[in-house]
């Protein structure tokens, strides 16, 4: 695939940096990601991959857009207040580049459905914003050997990984159980430039990950708090053998809908009311 | 005495899964590093904090 002239004069800035350059755009291009959440981190992570030329973006949200979702869902604003956030974030792709193929999933995502969704996808991004559906976006993409980026912020801080299949950990070798009594954004607040710094990061670690520049934050998991503004990468190189879904005694071989783990009590995701 | 983020503590000889729950950590919040890597959940019970070791304690969150 050669690229056209609006496209050489688009991404000229990609050229001359040496781990990208044409070879990577072209990759850009032809790749397909999937941002689950088109919310706080959604936003700037939507963004970016759509100005780096991601060829396929797929977006799954089922709410709608909330005026107390726009302080920092900057992809969002104030025309778009009732607007669907999947119908709102392609408005915003198609502003940046009207070429990026857009997929829309209003649903909520379930055990049911997600493995279907992510099949088409090279790489996922969870931009969610509570640890049940976190975790069923963890065991679908371990199951299914797909390749995401995890990301959670609340306040002033938060934290961000990435899986890669076969080499290093999943959020389960991390956190063991899904914490459901976890304090939402709602009830504990969240300014936008924070979590606008892991959804950076989110598109960055896909970006990567696609072109193969630099290295992931694969055996790795980084914290950051805006507060004291200490980021810092604490290193796990491998896999917890005993890990419930990655393990090699794994008791999660397929998702089952009856998992009490995935259980959201019928909550949106990228909902308004916590994200 | 054991450095736990950044404070000398009194919990050599304890485990991992001793020292969070005596300290009211919820062991599924959390990864434990110990002098810089981060020990596996299924290793709690059995690893040993030791006199000397430097010790963080990550946190995390849910939002997004």
């Amino acid at each position: 695939m050669a690229l056209n002239k609006q496209q050489a004069e688009r991404y000229v800035r990609h050229f001359t940096l040496k781990e990208i350059g044409v070879n990577g755009q072209k990759k850009l291009l032809s790749s397909k990601v999937l941002v689950i959440g088109a919310g706080g981190l959604g936003s700037p992570a939507i963004l970016y991959l759509a100005a780096a030329g991601v060829g396929t973006i797929g977006i799954v949200d089922h709410d709608t857009v909330d005026s107390s979702n726009l302080q920092r869902q900057i992809m969002h604003g104030t025309e778009d207040v009732g607007s669907k956030k999947t119908e709102s974030a392609a408005k915003a792709v198609r502003a940046i580049d009207p070429d990026i193929q857009v997929n829309l999933y209003d649903l909520f995502l379930t055990p049911d459905n997600i493995m279907d969704i992510i099949s088409d996808y090279d790489f996922i991004l969870d931009c969610t914003d509570r640890f049940e559906t976190k975790f069923l976006i963890n065991d679908a993409c371990v199951i299914a050997e797909k390749p995401y980026s995890h990301a959670g912020v609340v306040r002033f801080e938060g934290q961000a990984m990435t899986y890669v299949p076969g080499k290093g950990p999943c959020l389960r070798c991390l956190m063991g159980d899904v914490p459901h009594d976890a304090a939402t954004c709602k009830e504990l607040g969240v300014l936008g430039a924070a979590v606008g710094v892991l959804g950076s990061i989110q598109a960055l670690e896909a970006v990567k990950y696609l072109t193969g520049a630099g290295d992931l934050l694969c055996g790795k998991i980084l914290t950051f708090d805006g507060l004291s503004m200490n980021m810092r990468v604490h290193s796990m190189p491998c896999a917890d053998p005993g890990c419930a879904v990655c393990g090699k005694d794994a008791s999660i071989r397929s998702l089952n809908k009856n998992n009490s783990d995935y259980r959201t009590d019928g909550c949106s995701i990228g909902g308004d009311d916590v994200s | 005495m054991v450095i736990i983020n950044g404070n000398a503590a009194d919990a050599a000889g304890k485990t991992v899964s001793q020292y969070l729950s005596q300290t009211n950590y919820a062991k599924n919040r959390v990864a434990v590093e110990i002098n810089g890597e981060i020990v596996p959940k299924s290793q709690y019970e059995s690893t040993i904090l030791n006199d000397g070791d430097s010790v963080e304690i990550v946190g995390f969150v849910g939002g997004g």
